[in-house]
């Protein structure tokens, strides 16, 4: 059928022609019955796969709409951090609105600013403070590396010297759309992680043969 | 506005109630032995120049000597000069404290002790104040690192 | 029965440096006697970054960014106290539309900066957040107008030496004459809310009173100062730039209490709504920033400038050697040297009016330890 204005690519027939040889093969090969799956698939695989990735998901599927930061601010970032905090970016809407006093009820941890020696060890101590799970996002280029203060005699050369960091945000100091994005990466980085990958969990079938 | 006192002409005034005292003097500035400091800010700030604001103290290491810098300003009468006061010797250079005349020189001086290592004689409270007990040296000196 | 008597005994309390009502990582260490504080240090350095010495290694341009991150809630009157003292050291002249341009940001930068000081106050006082919330959607309006001018939203890097770095784009004109115009309206709303408010009134009046002398005799400066009734402000008293063609008032308070920097705050923001209106009318057409060498070298000499920031008197002495880099930079604190008092203010009142005192100095943190 030729529909005015379009040019013709693929003929009716030359379409029929494909939807009969696609037919066709099918049912030369599917002459003999498909074993049912059990006797194919590992069943221990399959059950174990499927009941803990399914859990698992959602535990971090909920996690991920409640990660609560503290309310941290070591320097000029801080500012852009309270920035997302109040109404025009809004956290809230991530479920993250509140910033906790205490590292005791978060479980995010933004270095928002440059770390001197001084407050390193304040540092150190509230992430030791924070319950696991734990994530940590370095916000701004002094946290990141130093920034224009590397080479001070007084200044952390990095957060990532005293404290391990999930993801850096760029910046000097980064836009609230920039953390947004950041937290975004957070919140990736919650949903995907496999935290059975290298637990040598027992198999299931070998439970139900005892 | 904020008349800049001429240096030269403090400096008489304060030779005349304090002999030996000055150093040097120019348009700006009025330089005071270290040992005849507290006696002339005593006398700036009692005497009819009434400097009652201490604005700034700070100070600068010039190898040969260390340099205090006191930017003095009188509310009352709003002019202002710059007071200064050497200190040779780079082992233990010490000063006297203005802390009993402007309380605002406190954590000034602290700062200084902190980072340029002067010491200041009756200064309440001297002790480092930005970095931590027990840091190597003092930053702003010239031949640090 | 006999009622038996009862003691306490004093203990340490140590705020900070993580505490969220010190304003970033100060410190005190504070001895209580039941809640009384009988005794208070303050403790600075969290944030000490060196930015002096890092300043001896640095070309005068380079150092501008540096000035940025002092008092990071008011960086275009660090600007402009900076360039100003190598302007007044190198002899540079400044062309008329760019102190125009000065006054008008600076005068923004106070009015957001205020805005944070009397947001912060009263959320010190307990209502958590909400009056933040709307001293924060008048200051995003602000940050738009800048980030128009320089792309930046806290660090602008805006002043260079003899000028500004860009002329306004065409859209800046309407949209600052409109922040000009509503703004008076949006202090009305602040003053509604808060200012005849009893709890307000019960939680700041005659709460940490600093006398007249002592504020003086401490070098207190900006509104810490004018509160304590010394009428004494650098835009008018040390003229600088082109405040002399401003009519404006100085607002003084009678107590030096906490409701009374509060107050000083709130006005001067009316005023500098006044300034900015005056300005927009005068600012002249042509260049935006002289002609320079793209290296300044200033001759071998000292200097000291300094002008009103939004927290007291913000200074920078410059020691020059006709290198192209300063032999000494030094800048006066205006909030730690503000701080100097604390320990006055505070002994004698509970720990939460302690919270309040320090939070009506309105201090940050990037210029007391630098």
């Amino acid at each position: 059928m030729e529909v005015a204005g379009i040019p013709e690519v693929y003929s009716s027939r030359e379409l029929n022609l494909a939807e009969g040889a696609e037919i066709e093969r099918l049912r030369c090969t599917a002459t003999q019955p498909v074993p049912e799956p059990s006797e194919w698939l590992d069943e221990g695989d399959i059950e174990k796969n499927i009941l803990l990735t399914t859990v698992e998901r959602m535990i971090h599927w909920g996690r991920h709409y409640s990660t609560w930061p503290v309310n941290f601010g070591l320097a000029c970032c801080a500012f852009e951090m309270i920035s997302l905090a109040v109404s025009r970016f809004d956290i809230s809407r991530f479920g993250m609105e509140l910033l906790r006093a205490s590292p005791r009820q978060a479980d995010l941890m933004i270095v928002a600013g440059t770390v001197t020696w001084k407050m390193a060890p304040a540092v150190r101590r509230l992430y030791d403070q924070m319950p696991e799970p734990k994530w940590v996002l370095a916000m701004g280029v002094c946290a990141i590396s130093g920034g224009t203060f590397r080479e001070s005699y007084s200044v952390v050369p990095g957060v990532n010297c005293i404290i391990p960091v999930d993801v850096y945000v760029p910046g000097c100091p980064p836009r609230p759309e920039a953390l947004m994005y950041g937290l975004m990466q957070i919140h990736d980085k919650i949903t995907s992680a496999d935290t059975t990958k290298d637990l040598k969990l027992p198999r299931l079938g070998g439970a139900r043969q005892r | 506005m904020t008349v800049a006192l001429v240096g030269t002409g403090v400096a008489e005034a304060v030779s005349k109630s304090i002999p030996g005292s000055i150093l040097a003097s120019d348009e700006k500035t009025v330089v005071v032995s270290a040992d005849k400091l507290y006696p002339a800010a005593e006398f700036l700030k009692t005497s009819e120049f009434a400097f009652d604001y201490l604005a700034n103290l700070t100070s600068a290491d010039y190898l040969d000597y260390f340099e205090v810098v006191y930017h003095l300003v009188s509310l009352k009468k709003n002019h202002s000069l710059v007071l200064k006061t050497r200190i040779y010797g780079r082992e233990a250079p010490a000063v006297a404290s203005v802390v009993p005349l402007w309380r605002g020189a406190e954590l000034q001086e602290r700062e200084v002790f902190d980072l340029m290592g002067i010491s200041f004689e009756g200064h309440p409270n001297l002790k480092r104040i930005l970095l931590w007990d027990g840091f190597p040296g003092h930053p702003l000196r010239r031949d640090y690192l | 029965m006999e009622a038996t008597e009862t003691r306490t005994e004093p203990f340490v309390i140590n705020l900070g440096p993580h505490h969220p009502s010190t304003h970033g990582v100060f410190r005190m260490r504070v001895t209580f006697d039941g809640e009384v504080v009988v005794d208070v240090e303050p403790m600075f350095g969290y944030l000490h970054r060196g930015i002096e010495k890092l300043a001896e290694g640095r070309t005068y341009t380079q150092i501008i960014p540096l000035t940025d991150r002092l008092d990071y809630l008011a960086s275009m009157t660090n600007n402009w106290g900076y360039v100003m003292a190598v302007e007044k050291l190198a002899g540079v002249p400044v062309p008329e539309r760019a102190e125009y341009l000065r006054v008008i940001v600076g005068e923004m930068m106070r009015i957001s900066s205020h805005l944070l000081a009397t947001g912060f106050l009263i959320n010190e006082l307990g209502a958590f957040f909400t009056p933040l919330m709307y001293m924060y959607r008048e200051r995003e309006k602000i940050l738009d107008l800048f980030d128009m001018l320089c792309g930046q939203r806290l660090t602008y890097n805006y002043m260079r030496v003899g000028g500004v770095s860009h002329d306004p784009p065409p859209e800046f004109w309407p949209a600052v004459k409109r922040f000009v115009r509503e703004m008076p309206g949006y202090i009305d709303e602040y003053e509604g809310l808060v200012t005849t408010n009893e709890i307000v009134l019960a939680r700041t009046k005659d709460v940490g009173v600093l006398s007249k002398e002592l504020a003086i005799n401490a070098s207190a400066s900006g509104p810490f100062l004018r509160a304590t009734g010394v009428d004494w402000d650098l835009r008018r008293d040390d003229t600088y730039s082109i405040y002399d063609r401003f009519k404006f008032d100085i607002p003084v308070g009678t107590n030096g209490d906490v409701f009374d920097r509060y107050m000083c705050r709130i006005q001067e923001m009316r005023q500098c709504c006044r300034i900015i209106e005056q300005a927009l009318q005068q600012i002249p057409r042509g260049e935006f920033r002289a002609r320079l060498p793209h290296l300044v070298r200033p001759p071998a000499g000292e200097v000291y400038g300094h002008i009103e920031a939004p927290r007291g008197e913000l200074g920078f002495y410059l020691v020059s050697d006709n290198s192209i880099a300063p032999y000494r930079f030094h800048v006066r604190p205006s909030t730690m040297i503000n701080l100097t008092t604390l320990r006055d203010l505070t002994i004698g009142w509970k720990l939460a009016d302690l919270i309040v005192i320090f939070g009506s100095i309105d201090v940050v943190l990037g210029e007391i330890d630098r």
